[in-house]
């Protein structure tokens, strides 16, 4: 079964084909083709939510890119939530409606179910049950992953989530918004020891995050400052490690409390090199193994997407020809599917 | 914009900042309510906002809004959008995020980073800016226009 793929819940336009025998057949994402000609010119920055233009040149793509005619396909997968509603609803009509047309089935994926499972595109995936941390710009959760459709949410961000906390700490120290990457590279430079952050909500027993205060602390922190390049590296360090560290000791706690020995690090925040090293150790201490989807598969993409769809759709489920999106849809609420 | 009505309050931490926020949900009452939130990242807007829902009854988390733009609340019979327009790169996005969509009169609308929406967002009718004070707690200015907000600015 060869299944289409479609995301939007977000900022990032993505659509893919996966075939359940064969794997990723091809895969395309808004920014990483060359659409220009196709626009007749520079696409405008305000057009960056404006998923209805760039879906369909997308669409020709993928199917160009996987060899395969336009509608050669056997199902369609598309993120129904969560998400901004105006976004999702652009994937959902587009998704729904090529199935009705091409008379196949169609599926509304949560876009989480897709981070959770994106590991299993990579090469060696991990065998179920596995920990999942989720860490992006707008998710932070530890999720109990014992199947598809198999998830209890361990833990997840009262306030800000982890990457949404990098990029506002950025800006706190004068780099470009969204920053996190930047700041990675400033800590590069700075002294571990010279200031000492907090690791909120380690102190008590539990698996969720808060990490609006250490946006706040760093700021305290950089009143009190010249600012110069030394000081600013030096702050940007002591943050990175406490969120490092903050995310080590959830994800100890987390492995501990469900007696895996996989944990699969997803969403973008998951490219970063200290919490990689950092959760590859904690792994290799406990006697087993962290993985990490290739970066193009931690944020947001359509193959995620069309990776979960088939492995529902193979196992049978479908959905009537409502289209669905949902700006909220817990992640707790959803069923494996009947033959999985 | 004229204002009409102006008062200014201090908070010397982030409870008060929350109290605040539940103080402004009971001076609301049913009516709906534009609400722009003004100040820097980390002088307590989405810390206001918790304490208002909380108030009015929200028992779950209050996630920032900065990556999804949005985040709906139906709280009883009353619709509450928090918006966080900070990523916005120019205010025609809220045309394609589909803003008429939220724009109920009797809604409540709470929107942080409003200049980043300016000229597709419904005028404010409490403007409240949130500052860093000395001593590290923040002050609050809340500024009224129009009957709305007017009522509300003097019931707190």
């Amino acid at each position: 079964m060869i299944v289409l793929g479609i995301e939007t819940s977000c900022d990032e336009t993505g659509v893919a084909l996966y075939a359940h025998d064969r794997g990723l057949l091809a895969h395309v994402l808004y920014s990483q083709v060359a659409l220009h000609a196709e626009y007749g010119g520079v696409v405008p920055e305000l057009a960056s939510r404006d998923h209805v233009r760039k879906a369909v040149p997308l669409l020709r793509e993928v199917f160009r890119a996987a060899g395969l005619a336009s509608g050669a396909v056997d199902g369609v997968a598309y993120t129904a939530g969560p998400g901004l509603v105006g976004a999702l609803m652009v994937g959902a009509a587009l998704g729904r409606s090529l199935a009705w047309a091409w008379g196949v089935p169609a599926l509304g994926v949560h876009h989480l179910e897709g981070h959770l499972l994106a590991p299993l595109l990579e090469p060696e995936p991990p065998a179920f049950p596995f920990v999942a941390l989720l860490v992006s710009g707008g998710h932070t959760l530890l999720v109990d992953v014992a199947g598809v459709g198999r998830y209890r949410v361990l833990g997840e961000s009262v306030d800000d989530a982890v990457g949404e906390a990098f990029d506002k700490t950025a800006k706190l120290l004068g780099l470009p918004y969204p920053g996190g990457p930047e700041l990675a590279r400033l800590a590069e430079h700075g002294d571990p020891a010279r200031f000492s952050f907090p690791r909120p909500m380690t102190d008590r027993p539990g698996l969720d995050f808060s990490f609006s205060g250490l946006k706040t602390f760093a700021l305290n922190t950089l009143h009190g400052l010249a600012g110069s390049a030394q000081d600013r590296a030096d702050v940007a360090r002591a943050f990175e490690d406490a969120v490092v560290d903050t995310l080590a000791i959830k994800c100890r706690r987390a492995v501990k409390a469900t007696g895996t020995r996989r944990l699969v690090v997803a969403g973008g925040v998951g490219a970063n090199r200290r919490l990689r090293v950092r959760l590859t150790e904690l792994m290799q201490e406990l006697g087993g193994g962290a993985y990490y989807p290739r970066p193009a598969f931690c944020t947001d993409n359509g193959a995620m997407i069309a990776l979960a769809g088939c492995l529902r759709l193979t196992a049978g489920q479908a959905e009537d020809l409502a289209i669905r999106a949902t700006a909220r849809w817990p992640l707790d609420g959803l069923e494996a599917p009947a033959a999985g | 914009m004229t204002y009409t009505g102006s008062c200014h309050c201090e908070l010397p931490d982030a409870a008060a900042t929350e109290a605040l926020g539940a103080r402004l949900a009971g001076a609301c009452g049913d009516d709906g309510l534009v609400v722009y939130l003004h100040g820097e990242l980390g002088s307590g807007k989405t810390t206001l906002v918790r304490g208002l829902l909380h108030a009015l009854g929200h028992a779950g988390r209050v996630r920032s809004p900065t990556y999804t733009l949005v985040e709906p609340y139906e709280l009883g019979a009353r619709s509450v959008y928090h918006f966080d327009l900070y990523r916005l790169a120019d205010p025609e996005e809220l045309e394609f995020m589909g803003i008429r969509d939220f724009l109920d009169p009797a809604a409540l609308l709470l929107v942080e980073w409003p200049e980043k929406g300016a000229g597709w967002l419904p005028p404010a009718e409490l403007d409240l800016s949130l500052a860093y004070a000395d001593g590290g707690g923040r002050s609050a200015r809340l500024a009224a226009a129009g009957a709305r907000g007017e009522a509300v600015l003097a019931r707190l």
